[in-house]
């Protein structure tokens, strides 16, 4: 397995680290048909490497808005952001990132182990490299045994995952992930969210991760960005002082407990405003 | 009220449920009998001057007071005079058994004991319905699959290219609202004058009609990924042939088998059509061969012979729909 060498693994204090998601004073404005909407506002956040950050908020805070600009799926109308360096459009050519997005999307023709090569054929990967990719990524997300299974003969769960694999498949340093488990009941949330932990302790990668749930932040995140709306802004960046090992039951600890305390009152402040 | 609420734990049976049709049949019949009543109208001319010449008093006697009044009120004062209206040698409407009796006559009869037919000959009878069925059909499959082609490329084009959006796109819809009839014959005169005849021009007619519900049916297709598909490709940075063959493309297939069906009818109306004014066989010479020597019956036969082509390559068509969508994990 060739994972990107990261500075300091198992270390979850990333601050040491380079910035490989930098964005200084980003600003977005939608002219839409009822006059200019302010999606992002005077945005300035570095993401260090091997940072797993969570953008929480309520709609409308432009959370989504923000990971979108990363991906380059938006054109930001102010300010500076660059991915691995690059400007966003560069990084999105240079296939820096996997999007996961709400739905699995998986394509309905395809079975699994198809859908998980589709950015590896795109890509121009070698086939006998995109078997080996896809069994590898497969076996990550524990789906080993559904390679030749259709979409439809999977649990929503089991698509997600899958689409998580597709997103890992080529190997990008950043996984941006939008509320991928937004639409999974919680007994599978949890679970899903043990195994991204794992994962993403396993591949080093850089995560940012919109999710509408305090407790999904709090579990997941080394930094969790809190958001509010009209015009969408970071009220507040928290680092966490959770382990890099996170139990499912850490969740009852006083320290998480007081974690989720902070997001909360981030979150009302936000919409006292 | 009160039987029907009576727990007897028993469905009641509905009043008349022992004379209860199966539908489909039951409609058939209806039609039939429909037919058998409405041909005493159509042919009462007919019958009337047959049995005033079989020496029959007909009310009034005079051909052309007949002529002038209406069919009804013929049938109404020449009650016991109608036993012809079902066995007219050239009746206007012929009745259902007449219909029956050509389709085994220019089929079966015609192959097995016909001078020209399949077993004398080695080969389909030139006068037999089977024989232009078939002309019919290769022009039909001809224009099927140019219609369909030229429509894929051109809702390929249409997505791909906004030029292409806004100018193929309304000169398509203006072709089909040119009467088909009136541009056929046109449309043989001009390729016969490049030296273009046979199964071709008829094909091209075929194709005319074929390609309308391709193009349209396509065009929703093609775009028929949501926006989230999109974004995914443009994650991948995919190169726009990408998107069509792996995501457009699978994605437009289901809307491609609707298309077809209304495609394969529309190509054998367009072959039919183009047969008229060629006269070299086919179902549309034969019917309008009838139409020139009175044989309604031979009209009504190559009716229904195109109608069970049509219903059988439609249903061909679903069949392939199920089975492919099956296959590709689409189906509804």
């Amino acid at each position: 397995m060739t994972t990107p060498v990261t500075d300091t693994p198992g270390v979850p204090d990333a601050k040491v680290a380079v910035p490989v998601i930098s964005a200084s004073h980003l600003d977005l404005t939608f002219q839409t048909a009822d006059g200019p909407v302010h999606a992002l506002s005077d945005i300035t956040l570095d993401i260090a490497k091997g940072a797993f950050v969570s953008f929480i908020g309520p709609s409308g805070c432009g959370k989504t808005t923000f990971l979108r600009c990363m991906a380059a799926l938006e054109t930001p109308t102010g300010g500076a952001l660059s991915i691995n360096g690059m400007p966003p459009d560069e990084a999105r050519r240079a296939r820096a990132y996997g999007y996961v997005f709400q739905a699995a999307g998986l394509y309905p023709w395809r079975d699994i182990g198809r859908n998980v090569a589709l950015p590896l054929e795109i890509m121009g990967y070698s086939k006998a490299e995109q078997r080996e990719r896809v069994a590898r990524v497969l076996d990550l997300v524990e789906l080993s045994a559904f390679e030749n299974k259709f979409p439809w003969q999977l649990s929503g769960g089991m698509q997600q995952r899958a689409s998580i694999a597709r997103a890992l498949a080529f190997d990008a340093d950043i996984l941006l992930m939008d509320e991928p488990f937004g639409a999974l009941d919680e007994i599978v949330r949890d679970r899903l969210n043990e195994e991204l932990l794992r994962l993403w302790d396993k591949t080093h990668k850089t995560i940012a991760f919109v999710t509408h749930s305090i407790p999904e932040a709090v579990y997941l995140s080394t930094h969790i960005v809190v958001m509010s709306p009209r015009p969408g802004r970071i009220s507040d960046v928290i680092e966490s002082p959770l382990p890099r090992e996170r139990p499912l039951d850490i969740r009852d600890t006083p320290e998480f407990i007081e974690i989720a305390h902070r997001v909360r009152e981030g979150l009302r402040a936000g919409y006292q405003e | 009220m009160t039987d029907a609420t009576a727990p007897t734990g028993k469905p009641r049976r509905k009043a008349g449920a022992r004379w209860r049709v199966p539908p489909l049949p039951g409609m058939i019949l209806g039609l039939i009998a429909v037919w058998y009543l409405a041909v005493i109208p159509m042919n009462v001319q007919e019958t009337l001057t047959a049995a005033e010449r079989a020496g029959a008093e007909v009310s009034p006697p005079s051909a052309v007071e007949r002529r002038d009044m209406g069919a009804w009120a013929l049938v109404a004062r020449n009650p016991g005079e109608l036993g012809q209206s079902w066995s007219l040698d050239r009746p206007r409407l012929p009745s259902p058994h007449q219909v029956l009796v050509e389709l085994y006559d220019s089929t079966i009869d015609e192959e097995l004991n016909g001078r020209r037919g399949l077993l004398r000959s080695g080969s389909l009878s030139n006068r037999g319905l089977a024989h232009h069925a078939l002309v019919t059909l290769n022009a039909t499959f001809l224009g099927f699959l140019i219609g369909t082609g030229l429509g894929i490329l051109l809702a390929i084009g249409i997505v791909h290219s906004r030029v292409m959006d806004m100018s193929v796109m309304p000169w398509a819809i203006v072709s089909q609202t040119i009467p088909i009839v009136a541009l056929a014959p046109m449309i043989i005169v001009v390729l016969y004058s490049v030296g273009i005849q046979g199964l071709l021009p008829k094909a091209v007619i075929s194709a005319y009609l074929s390609f309308f519900p391709v193009v349209v049916g396509m065009v929703k297709g093609l775009r028929s990924p949501d926006a989230m598909q999109m974004d995914l490709m443009r994650t991948y940075n995919a190169p726009t042939a990408a998107i069509l063959w792996k995501l457009r493309l699978p994605a437009s297939v289901p809307y491609l088998f609707a298309s077809l069906k209304i495609a394969i009818a529309a190509s054998l109306v367009g072959a039919i059509v183009g047969e008229l004014p060629v006269q070299k066989g086919g179902l549309g010479a034969r019917m309008l061969a009838g139409s020139y020597y009175g044989q309604t019956a031979q009209i009504w036969a190559a009716l229904f012979v195109a109608a069970a082509l049509a219903a059988t390559l439609v249903w061909a068509i679903g069949a392939a729909e199920r089975r492919t969508l099956r296959k590709m994990g689409m189906a509804a």
